[in-house]
């Protein structure tokens, strides 16, 4: 912190010279920003140069030269269709869920809890505080064959003795939904939390009943919440492979498990490259057409 | 919950309005429950005498809170995690708060590509930002490892730490600082002073919040570890063949501990809003 110190003092601006013009806030921005450029932009240019590579005949394994062969994209999208599209579908259910379970309830702390509303806060975020691979973990004990729930469903009459939930797209959407959970309530609580009361006061003066206000108010103000959160549970929902490795099958494997087996499994680094790139390109226009659609560009 | 005229009115509807009344609340208790299911899981396997499987029940004992380290690796994990949790904490939220300051309080050139530098590593997938600074140590022929992880970690941490930061910078009535400087403090004593203790509390989050980050990540980890174990990457690992209960001794003794920092931050903050 010395260097702030020095920073600050160098700079001797009028009375407001808080706003100065000088190097100060460069010097402020330049190491953060350096890290950001090496270890985030220039990886992501790398990872596009290894998109491209091909491994030369009989070469070792590992071992890739560049020759700007699009067809990586091709050749890696049409082996792996199947699991790209798994991702965005199970990421999409798992965040329409995590938006049903999460409004009530973010509704509640903002409006219905009183003096208990910071304890609440805590409460929504206290279960991860114990290791997001340990919370999976424990869903395969939950929903496993000799778990609760399955015990309990195969008393009932109409239930097949083979039932399972482990191993199943039910169990990897299920975890996606409760892993990403407090992503969705906490933004949702924040943009209901900010809500004026009166305004809700004067739909109610103005003859709206509760339905009314709720949809012709209170959802239209907290939107930005809403984008804000399914933003922050979609996109780490559609790179997970924890969920689908630990309570998944082969039939329910995501791009994730995808790109890790590539890189680490096959050793196919341009395969892998060439699948993370274009994971990420989709994310980014799903996002940006997202944010345009539902007219919340000030968030970004 | 609709009512419904039943014969004996008083009793059965005044329950029936209570219900309806607390639907929201009864809502809000169910869904803490389901919050907590796979906490309660963990806490409870921390306490099972599990022999050679933790997945079923087999008995209580209170031998794997008395010797945590007892399973081979994972108290070495768990070391490596905390080593790496504390440097990338300290690291990120240096840098974090240094651009934090320059976006909150200095005007600039080019302060669109600095927060599109800021906001994409936080929209872009674990698994890609993984991938790709794997792809660039191997082509720079560097082995990942122990330093990686903390490279890895620092570089995703920055972001949390500039956004929590920057809310508290924002969040200041900038009449304190002009006061300040009209009783004649200088630059550097209004910052060292006045504005540094008021954004205090936002880097303390902001640095607690870099610690959670990255002693939880695994994605990413995974991807740069080589063969250094983090905690996370243990449980992972050892997940195929059920996880030994030391593991979940550990993750409940974090659980309680972080609950714990929680609880007496916030009372501390109430009571100096009280005096």
């Amino acid at each position: 912190m010395a260097f702030l110190h020095a920073a600050g003092t160098a700079s001797s601006g009028p009375k407001s010279g808080l706003r100065s013009k000088s190097w100060t806030p460069y010097l402020l921005l330049a190491p953060g920003l350096i890290w950001l450029i090496t270890f985030f932009i220039f990886p992501i240019v790398s990872l596009a140069s290894t998109s491209t590579m091909v491994r030369p005949e009989g070469a070792q394994i590992g071992t890739y030269v560049q020759e700007l062969r699009f067809q990586n994209y091709i050749d890696a999208f049409t082996a792996n269709q199947e699991q790209y599209i798994r991702s965005f579908v199970y990421a999409a259910i798992a965040t329409i869920l995590a938006l049903a379970i999460s409004y009530p309830l973010a509704y509640m702390i903002a409006f219905k809890s009183g003096k208990y509303r910071n304890i609440l806060l805590v409460l929504v975020v206290a279960p991860f505080f114990t290791s997001f691979l340990l919370r999976t973990v424990a869903w395969t004990q939950i929903l496993g064959d000799e778990g609760p729930i399955v015990s309990t469903l195969k008393l009932l009459p109409f239930i097949d003795d083979s039932m399972r939930l482990t191993s199943t797209p039910f169990a990897v959407i299920s975890g996606l939904t409760y892993n990403f959970l407090p992503f969705m309530t906490l933004p949702l609580y924040a943009s209901l939390e900010r809500i004026d009361p009166r305004t809700l006061e004067a739909a109610g003066d103005l003859y709206a009943n509760g339905l009314t206000t709720f949809r012709k108010v209170t959802v239209p103000l907290s939107m930005p919440g809403v984008v804000a959160g399914t933003l922050l549970t979609f996109i780490p929902a559609a790179g997970d492979y924890v969920n689908a490795a630990i309570l998944g099958n082969p039939n329910t494997k995501m791009i994730g498990n995808v790109i890790e087996s590539r890189f680490f499994a096959v050793v196919d680094y341009p395969t892998a490259a060439a699948l993370s790139f274009t994971l990420m390109a989709t994310i980014l226009i799903l996002v940006t057409l997202y944010i345009r659609r539902t007219g919340t560009d000030e968030l970004v | 919950m609709t009512l419904t005229a039943i014969p004996t009115p008083s009793l059965s509807h005044r329950t029936s309005r209570w219900f309806s009344r607390n639907l929201i609340r009864i809502y809000a208790v169910i869904a803490f429950i389901y919050l907590f299911i796979p906490v309660a899981y963990t806490f409870a396997f921390s306490f099972n005498d599990a022999g050679k499987s933790n997945l079923i029940w087999q008995g209580f004992t209170l031998d794997n809170w008395k010797n945590p380290c007892g399973a081979p690796q994972v108290c070495t994990a768990v070391a490596n995690s905390l080593k790496i949790g504390i440097l990338s904490t300290i690291f990120a939220t240096i840098l974090g708060t240094m651009i934090a300051f320059a976006i909150g309080r200095h005007k600039f050139r080019g302060g669109k590509t600095t927060n599109l530098l800021i906001f994409l590593p936080m929209a872009t997938p674990e698994v890609v930002l993984g991938a790709s600074l794997l792809a660039m140590f191997l082509n720079l022929r560097i082995n990942p490892g122990f330093w990686t992880i903390v490279i890895a970690h620092i570089m995703f941490c920055i972001s949390f730490v500039v956004v929590t930061v920057k809310a508290r910078i924002a969040s200041l009535d900038p009449r304190l600082e002009q006061a300040a400087m009209d009783l004649y403090a200088n630059e550097r004593e209004t910052f060292r002073f006045v504005t540094l203790p008021l954004v205090m509390p936002g880097i303390a989050g902001a640095a607690l919040l870099a610690f959670s980050l990255s002693f939880d990540d695994f994605i990413i980890t995974n991807f740069n570890s080589g063969i250094v174990t983090t905690f996370p990457k243990f449980v992972y690992i050892s997940s195929a063949r059920g996880i030994p209960p030391e593991a979940n001794v550990i993750g409940s003794a974090m659980f309680f501990i972080a609950l714990i920092i929680v609880v007496v931050g916030q009372i501390v903050s109430r009571q100096r809003k009280k005096s």
